[in-house]
């Protein structure tokens, strides 16, 4: 790791200052992914600017249509959530199947969607559940905000501070998991929100990406067959070691149907 | 550059003088020589370095020592009594023969604690699916999971 400076943020407005101070600064959430690419010296900050000790970006709240996630929650608390598991259990569980029980007892939302790993699971829960993601100085809808390979539409200095998700009439999120790193080698998340339909698709693409003629056979019926002809193209798609393009295609439309399988249990 | 990391390691507060990028483990095993907690692949996957911060169980290798400041640190030699007595959990590991080198045995005991806590009564399903952080490299896994499966019973015994 490269040397940097180290502060401790008690609070959003003095981790702002900080970023104002140092246009090389990082902000440090679980660190999950940060830290690991700080080690292989991938990223080279100038100061990291420590999250942890702000306890208002850590809370739940379920209101009415909507569940609101602080920033800084850990995957393993939203998982475990009696309130998340109730009002939103595609949301809990999606959020425990990320990595393993350590990295989900000390990775947050905020750093998952602020890093926007183009095979994480947050991201297709933002997009699929039609979240909002306040930061900060505005709040900004999952369609502006992821904006391809690990970027978004955060400006510098731009905090995020929670993400409120709609409640669906039902939802589900399936994937297929590279099995050593468990990120999604293909994640599809399905929401039927009555007059309208959500499927974002995370892993397949550079980034997280919706499907709108899925989402269309699925508003006129929400059921398996809607979607089962419904073919993706493998323009586009990632081709690595774990899979090919139009392998990665095909999983779309099978992870897809399950999903909506699941949904619908 | 240098900052003062403090917080407490298995019930001890302890402090010291370290540059900013210094891990957990390193800290743990090169500051403090408490060298029970294992760096193995070092990049968070195999969970060797499995410690509790604040009664989770977390990679040590992937985050500050700095990140833990103020918190409360359990690792492998915190976790018999003072007196000797192993914990229920590592009483299972030697009963059941959970290891076979014994290098990822520090933090397959942390890990396994830490499931256990959140999981009673886990199925054998259960402990190899929520066992995934914590990789066996002589793949001795069968009787880690025995281990853990009466591991978890002799804790319900002994709360």
């Amino acid at each position: 790791m490269y040397q940097f400076k180290f502060q401790k943020a008690k609070s959003v407005a003095e981790a702002f200052a900080g970023l104002g101070k140092d246009g090389d600064a990082k902000l440090l959430a679980g660190g999950q992914s940060l830290i690991a690419a700080m080690k292989l010296r991938l990223s080279q900050p100038s100061t990291l600017i420590d999250l942890g000790d702000i306890a208002e970006l850590r809370q739940i709240k379920v209101e009415t249509g909507t569940v609101t996630i602080g920033a800084m929650t850990t995957h393993a608390t939203v998982a475990a959530s009696a309130e998340v598991n109730k009002a939103l259990p595609a949301l809990a569980m999606l959020a425990g199947s990320i990595g393993d029980r350590q990295v989900r007892n000390q990775g947050t939302i905020g750093g998952s969607i602020a890093n926007n790993d183009p095979a994480a699971d947050y991201p297709a829960a933002c997009l699929g559940l039609g979240a909002t993601i306040a930061t900060n100085k505005r709040k900004i809808s999952a369609d502006a905000f992821f904006k391809g390979m690990y970027e978004t539409a955060l400006e510098a200095g731009e905090i995020i501070t929670s993400v409120s998700f709609a409640i669906p009439k039902r939802a589900a999120y399936v994937k297929f998991k590279n099995p050593a790193s468990r990120f999604a080698i293909v994640g599809v998340l399905v929401a039927d929100f009555g007059s309208s339909a959500r499927v974002a698709v995370t892993g397949a693409g550079p980034g997280v990406f919706r499907i709108a003629e899925m989402e269309k056979a699925l508003v006129a019926k929400f059921a398996p067959e809607s979607v089962a002809n419904i073919k993706v193209p493998a323009e586009g798609l990632n081709s690595d070691l774990h899979a090919q393009a139009d392998y990665r295609a095909h999983l779309i439309t099978v992870l897809a149907q399950r999903a909506v399988i699941a949904a619908l249990k | 550059m240098s900052v003062k990391v403090s917080m407490n390691v298995n019930g001890e507060a302890v402090s010291a003088e370290v540059p900013e990028r210094t891990l957990l483990v390193s800290f743990l095993r090169e500051t403090l020589n408490m060298t029970g907690t294992h760096v193995g692949c070092d990049t968070a996957q195999c969970g060797a370095c499995t410690i509790h911060l604040n009664g989770r169980a977390i990679k040590s290798c992937n985050i500050l020592a700095m990140q833990a400041e103020g918190g409360n640190v359990t690792t492998i030699e915190g976790l018999a009594k003072a007196d000797g007595t192993l914990h229920p959990m590592q009483e299972a590991f030697r009963q059941n023969h959970g290891l076979q080198c014994g290098f990822c045995t520090p933090g397959m005991v942390m890990s396994a604690v830490d499931l256990v806590k959140n999981t009673p009564n886990p199925t054998e399903e259960q402990i190899r699916e929520l066992m995934d952080g914590n990789i066996c490299r002589c793949t001795g896994y069968h009787n880690i999971v025995k281990a853990i499966a009466a591991g978890a019973t002799s804790m319900a015994a002994n709360p």
